[in-house]
């Protein structure tokens, strides 16, 4: 990836992480925890990977994404609005009555949204039986799949993952959010998921790993995995931090799964996150 | 007569030659189901899930959002308590069009005894929002349901008995989803039923006939969106109904009736069914009688019915 690609990206991740704000701070509250450590994610995935069209969010062939872990709903608003999906002022309506931005993503209700999520657990076989109908249609299409740490507890993850392999969806791309933190601790410490990496594996994956704060370092890592389709579904485990890129959402820890945040709160954010960028 | 597990399978077909995006999801009960043949014609288009059916419930929801119509099916029990959070978020609440068939409602469950039989079934179904539940009661009823069920685009659920099964209607029988059959016209009681019931309801109205009770016989085949003007008319017609369900009467046709009637025709509901009990293994004779589903209980509520007028 050349320089200007990469410092591109990164701006991008800044602004979608300051969308989140804005639209998280409209609300007065929020999944901003779990927001922030995919936004670099949505970032790479909406601003470089993907062949969609915002102008056509239905359009026939598109790459599709099922954001498993729903509640991370407001950090894909925030990509689809910076991309062009709608307008980056319907951000402020997250959560208000008749909106188009529910919490958790519902795909009756955004444009983008290729899947509605939020049950934990579901996301990942849906995005398994897309990738099972492309193949069934000969599309060419890859699917991506976001799921979360603590999601991985559910048993029907591990019933999708099943299927995956077994249907050999070598279009299907999962990525595990390992932010390591869930609602009432550590993932470690809630219900171990020992070794996502080798899990996987085990359950008949291409696994990679990758620090999902590094947007390069994603889009290299997607693009080594689509090198050869070895009939082999993918899972990138990406390494990142509940709350990345502002200090108090990042020094909340475990609280910062769902929580306030005041005007001035996001005044702040916004100002640390400008001073990010170079 | 056919097995109507058969007579789903020839159907399914039938509207797969019609229409190249519906696919078959086993959850290992496709022989149970006599789904198998399928892939004689189709090898493509059925595929197994394994003893995995809330995983099978997901993966159709994806599917149909792709475009597909994906049909699955399992026995009622795993159809519809198992896979309840799917069926109501993946499939209903994203508007996907998923047909999910159950077999073995209810007793018909028989020797696979009380951990397959469902009473809640069409409880737990009905109250999720743009669910449609259908349930035939004889071989012709079913061939056109299951090409209505195609048609019809949005969730449906459908509990099937899957064994041989007498005929109800003539040749020249015609399903409408949503529209009530009157099979039998009638003055004095009302008896609404649906599935197996309703060919107990049936001998029941020759009973009643010789004791001189006129008994109007309706059969719900829809019983989500459920025909209120035709439940609205018999109810004002004979003053009073006598509900055949082979189901817990908490929940599910009882409760569903008596929802229309409270509101536009109150009339007193003698219920018959499965009366907030448990289920048990036996067969079927054993079981109607054990719980009370028999033309002879339907005789006894009408003739209360009658009485109570």
């Amino acid at each position: 990836m050349d320089k200007e690609k990469k410092a591109y990206l990164e701006k991008q991740a800044v602004e979608v992480r300051k969308c989140i704000f804005r639209a998280i701070g409209a609300a007065g509250q929020g999944h901003i925890g779990g927001c922030l450590s995919v936004a670099d994610l949505t970032t790479a995935l909406y601003f470089h990977i993907l062949n969609v069209d915002p102008e056509n969010p239905r359009m026939e062939g598109r790459d599709r994404v099922v954001l498993s872990k729903g509640h991370a709903g407001p950090a894909l608003y925030a990509t689809l609005a910076l991309k062009g999906y709608f307008p980056v002022e319907e951000l402020d309506t997250l959560n208000q009555p008749h909106t188009n931005l529910p919490s958790h993503c519902d795909m009756t209700k955004t444009p983008g949204i290729d899947m509605t999520a939020g049950s934990l657990g579901q996301g990942l076989a849906c995005a398994v039986g897309i990738a099972k109908a492309a193949k069934m249609c000969g599309g060419k299409e890859y699917i991506y799949a976001v799921i979360g740490d603590g999601e991985s507890q559910e048993g029907s993850i591990w019933e999708a993952s099943m299927a995956a392999a077994h249907y050999k969806l070598d279009n299907l791309i999962v990525f595990l959010d390992y932010n390591k933190l869930q609602i009432d601790g550590p993932v470690a410490e809630v219900m171990s998921l020992g070794d996502p990496a080798e899990k996987w594996k085990a359950f008949g994956f291409k696994v990679f790993e990758a620090d999902g704060h590094n947007v390069e370092a994603i889009v290299d890592t997607v693009a080594e995995a689509k090198k050869e389709q070895d009939g082999r579904p993918v899972m990138i485990v990406l390494h990142t931090v509940k709350g990345k890129g502002v200090s108090f959402v990042e020094a909340a820890g475990v609280g910062n799964h769902s929580m306030p945040l005041s005007a001035e709160q996001v005044a702040a954010a916004v100002a640390e996150l400008d001073g990010e960028v170079k | 007569m056919a097995e109507m597990r058969k007579v789903m399978c020839e159907s399914i077909i039938e509207e797969m030659k019609k229409n190249d995006k519906i696919v078959v999801i086993n959850s290992d009960l496709g022989k149970a189901n006599g789904t198998l043949p399928i892939a004689d014609v189709f090898p493509d288009r059925l595929f197994d899930a394994g003893v995995a059916e809330q995983n099978m419930a997901a993966v159709a929801a994806g599917m149909a959002s792709y475009g597909m119509v994906p049909i699955i099916n399992s026995f009622c029990a795993f159809a519809t308590r198992r896979i309840c959070d799917q069926a109501a978020i993946s499939i209903a609440y994203a508007g996907q069009n998923v047909k999910i068939i159950g077999t073995d409602p209810g007793i018909t469950a028989e020797l696979n005894g009380g951990t397959h039989m469902t009473f809640e079934d069409i409880a737990v179904m009905r109250s999720i929002p743009n669910m449609v539940i259908m349930e035939p009661c004889d071989e012709a009823e079913l061939r056109q349901m299951i090409a209505a069920m195609c048609e019809y685009e949005g969730p449906v659920y459908m509990r099937l008995y899957r064994k041989v099964t007498e005929p109800v209607h003539g040749e020249d029988y015609r399903f409408r989803m949503g529209k009530a059959d009157v099979l039998k016209e009638g003055r004095d009681v009302s008896v609404i039923c649906s599935g197996i019931l309703v060919q107990e309801a049936l001998a029941a109205e020759k009973e009643l006939a010789a004791k001189g009770i006129d008994a109007e016989i309706i059969n719900i085949h829809t019983i989500k969106p459920i025909d209120r003007k035709a439940i609205v008319d018999t109810a004002r017609k004979t003053g009073v109904l006598v509900t055949a369900e082979n189901h817990n009467i908490l929940g599910g046709l009882r409760s569903a009736v008596a929802e229309v009637v409270t509101e536009e025709s109150p009339v007193k509901i003698y219920p018959v069914g499965v009366n907030n009990l448990k289920g048990e293994v036996g067969k079927l004779a054993y079981l109607k009688e054990q719980f009370g589903l028999t033309a002879g209980a339907i005789v006894a509520a009408a003739e209360k019915a009658v009485a109570g007028k």
